[in-house]
């Protein structure tokens, strides 16, 4: 959600649940504004919010000339003061995704996993308990970018990419058409593409190579795994992703209106495939 | 000239300028008409006299002048005007944005003056909704005196705005807009009905729409009235089932096919309107603006099962429940079940705002009380004390719900004495058949009883703000049932919830297991498998058999000897 009229952006998805006090819409108002100047960002978003026991984690994210490429992420318990949130690691990927459980909202808290392992074979197995700890603010970093790497979204043409190879605002992007929107297959995935490689080139052909250059979410597994409702009639389009249950994508059709906020526990929703 | 202001009527035209490069010439002046060829042509014609420089500008000025056969027309106009517009505006950083530029002019130039279709009327989505909700706003004129009496009844809509004013400040709620519909909606809910209370119970997200549900009580009585309409249709879908049955047994006694000598184990009922879990009537609608609907009651095997799974909700009431174990009845079924679980589970409020009705109480006793009144003499309890993490100034004020399914315990061994329960919670006992009553906390237990389950505490206290605490407000959010949230300040408190309506688990959800499959014969000696006999023991099978067949005729002599003496 872009930090430039925020107050705009989040009535907009003020009917999905996700509201923020006066005071905490304020705060942001103008730390992000100092964030920004600080950190030397182009742009600063609005990422959203995970839900701890004890506290909460407000996040932000600045952009530089590369808007995919060169992203960098922030967290804040309180809207004013941001520290850095450190580069999530595929290691520490793997690492965190043992832990369980909600976040605590301290993030110095240290989870403890046990693993057991097995050494030797037949009856002279033994067993050795590996203790290791994670910390909370890896684990905020990981869930992070999972969520970009899995459910962050943009309409299709919104981004182009330059011929240097970065990936900019595409000026000229008008918004979605009505009859354009409610296709799931004029939303990308705004991440490094995965399955376009895998694309024969019989379905390539007729791609244009400066706006196709990311994955269609149409193609999600399972399929169904985003809920597409209209809201106001068709004056808004609502995306909500029930693999990561909290991430609401919302796009006014025809204006250039679109972004999407994470509010949630920061958990995956693994039983999807019994829920649908 | 007049033929350029029409371009999309024009045939394809051609713009034969002078042979002296002009750049950015004003487009739209044709020296003479001639169509691209002749262009092409005369331009090979005077290329007798032309240097070699010379001749390849007028090609290449000819190529540029060649019109689309999509769009009609050609590139040099374009670029002129795109050049003039430039020249004309002077942007900022003009390079960057000349894509943007020339698409706007192609735009300028293509957009219909005449519009066929411009005299439909727009019926989109957008529309139809904004009709549809355009009576919540319009003032009720015809009963504008009658209102003004009822002022002094007391009406039991509630304050909305105030109530979901102070959820805003602890981040929970639905936008201002929204939340207004919401209460239109209430307040058409509470004129058409005999409505006792009605309150806003919350907001649970589905795939396709999303539900509004409204908690509402009758006023004494009056809900049987709206009732018996519904029974009398419900009864005739019964005896219809029944006609249905009756032709079903009779083909199955055609057939004669084996019946499974499985019993289901015994219906427990479902609780009465006003009492226990269907103590209150939920509507629901997906569209403040648009037709409430009442959900049916629940029972105490949709309770039991909706605890078994976890399905989206899709936002059409009338869908089926695909699920295992099979849910009975709708997805209206369904979310009944789910309110009734998460009103159990997260309605609270602050300690002593209800007490029990002292003349109640000693009827009651033995059974635990299930009602209570507001407390007239509620001091109310500062917010700091509300926030305090052991909760035990917070209690739940509606009945815990029983793993029967039912807040009070019904004995399924009273009518049906040889047949035992079949609940998972009853496998423990010893013997099944003397249940032993399941009991649960009783009405106004303090929050600081709630379990806590694999270190997760069930609920979190939030005070609204840090930085002006003295004004702040207490907010608890359930990590139960992620959605539920509750306010308390000094004397107000109300829930909500806004979710998914699922509880949370720390694990994975599986789904309960399969039994195992039934036998389909006892097993036994007609149909256990035997070596066969081998001839010895035939042949002494047969002379044994013999040996009977002579004794049974000896025996049967007798008989007809003893036959005929009787007669």
């Amino acid at each position: 959600m872009d930090a430039e009229g925020f107050h705009l952006n989040i009535s907009l998805v003020g009917n999905s649940g996700i509201v923020l006090s006066p005071e905490r819409r304020a705060a942001l108002e103008t730390s992000l504004v100092i964030l920004q100047n600080q950190q030397k960002f182009n742009r600063v978003f609005f990422w959203g919010k995970i839900l701890g026991i004890k506290d909460d984690y407000f996040i932000a994210q600045g952009v530089g000339d590369d808007e995919m490429m060169d992203r960098k992420t922030l967290y804040s318990t309180d809207c004013v003061t941001w520290s850095l949130v450190p580069q999530a690691t595929t290691a520490m990927k793997e690492q965190c995704s043992v832990v369980k459980g909600r976040f605590t909202g301290d993030p110095s808290y240290e989870y403890e996993h046990t693993e057991i392992k097995r050494i030797g074979e037949g009856e002279d197995a033994q067993e050795e308990e590996n203790t290791i700890t994670i910390k909370e603010e890896d684990r905020l970093a990981s869930v992070i970018s999972q969520v970009d790497e899995d459910v962050a979204i943009v309409p299709r043409g919104a981004y182009i990419k330059a011929p240097s190879g970065t990936v900019i605002r595409n000026r000229s992007f008008q918004g979605l058409e009505i009859h354009d929107a409610v296709k799931l297959s004029s939303y990308f995935h705004f991440r490094e593409p995965v399955r376009l490689n895998q694309k024969s080139l019989l379905d390539k052909a007729d791609l244009d190579k400066a706006i196709d250059f990311l994955d269609a979410i149409d193609e999600d597994v399972p399929k169904r795994s985003w809920s597409l409702q209209l809201e106001r009639g068709s004056g808004l389009i609502i995306l909500r992703s029930l693999l990561w249950e909290g991430l609401t994508f919302y796009h006014v059709p025809g204006t250039t209106k679109y972004g999407y906020m994470y509010n949630g526990s920061g958990e995956m929703n693994k039983d999807l495939p019994f829920m649908l | 000239m007049s033929t350029t202001d029409e371009p999309e009527q024009q045939p394809p035209v051609e713009e034969a300028k002078p042979e002296t490069p002009k750049i950015a010439s004003p487009v739209g002046t044709p020296v003479a008409v001639a169509t691209p060829r002749g262009s092409v042509s005369s331009a090979q014609n005077v290329n007798l006299n032309l240097n070699p420089k010379e001749a390849e500008f007028t090609n290449a000025k000819a190529f540029l002048l060649t019109a689309s056969t999509k769009t009609n027309i050609n590139l040099y106009d374009h670029l002129s005007k795109v050049i003039s517009n430039i020249l004309d505006g002077r942007p900022a950083n003009a390079v960057d944005i000349f894509e943007d530029i020339s698409k706007d002019c192609k735009r300028d130039k293509f957009i219909s003056k005449v519009d066929t279709i411009q005299d439909k009327v727009d019926r989109s989505t957008e529309v139809e909704l904004a009709e549809v909700q355009k009576p919540l706003f319009e003032k009720n004129t015809d009963e504008g005196a009658d209102i003004e009496v009822e002022e002094d009844n007391e009406s039991p809509l509630p304050n909305l705005p105030e109530l979901m004013y102070n959820f805003e400040q602890a981040d929970v709620g639905v936008s201002r807009e929204e939340m207004v519909r919401i209460y239109l909606a209430l307040k058409n809910l509470v004129d058409n009905h005999p409505l006792q209370s009605c309150r806003f119970w919350g907001k649970i997200i589905g795939t396709e729409k999303n539900y509004i549900i409204a908690e509402v009580e009758y006023r004494e009585g009056e809900e049987e009235e709206e009732d018996e309409e519904e029974e009398a249709e419900a009864e005739e879908q019964t005896e219809k089932e029944d006609d249905e049955a009756g032709e079903e047994g009779e083909e199955a006694e055609e057939d004669d096919t084996p019946k499974p000598d499985w019993k289901p184990p015994p219906v427990i009922p479902r609780e009465e309107n006003r009492t226990g879990a269907n103590k209150k009537t939920y509507f629901v609608t997906i569209e403040p603006g648009k037709m409430w609907t009442k959900l049916p009651p629940v029972t105490p095997q949709q309770i039991s099962v909706a605890r078994q799974i976890k399905k989206f909700f899709t936002g059409r009431l009338d869908s089926p429940v695909i699920s295992y174990p099979p849910f009975p009845g709708n997805e209206a079924n369904y979310l009944r079940a789910q309110i009734a679980r998460i009103s159990a589970g997260t309605h609270i409020s602050p300690l002593g705002f209800y007490q029990f009705d002292e003349e109640e109480e000693e009827e009651e006793d033995s059974e635990g009380r299930d009602s209570f009144v507001e407390n007239p003499d509620f001091e109310g309890i500062p917010v700091r004390e509300l926030v305090d993490p052991s909760l035990s100034n917070w209690v739940h004020h509606v009945q815990h719900i029983l793993p029967q399914g039912r807040c009070s315990w019904y004995n399924p061994v009273q009518q049906q004495e040889d047949e035992f329960e079949d609940e998972e919670e009853d496998e423990e006992r010893e013997e099944p058949d003397e249940p032993e009553p399941e009991t649960g906390p009783p009405l106004l237990t303090p929050l600081s009883e709630d379990a806590e389950i694999d270190n997760l505490p069930p609920w979190s206290a939030k005070l609204s703000s840090n930085l002006v605490p003295q004004y702040a407000i207490s907010v608890l959010h359930s990590n139960l049932w992620p959605g539920a949230h509750a306010f308390g300040t000094e004397k107000k408190f109300e829930n909500v919830y806004i979710g998914w309506g699922h509880k949370y688990l720390q694990d994975n959800y599986s789904p309960p297991q399969l039994p195992p499959a039934m036998e389909e014969f006892p097993s036994g000696p007609e149909i256990t498998e035997a070596e066969d006999p081998t001839v010895e023991e035939e042949a002494a099978l047969r002379a044994a058999q013999q040996e009977a067949q002579e004794n049974a005729e000896e025996m049967e002599d007798v008989d007809e000897d003893e036959d005929e003496e009787d007669v």
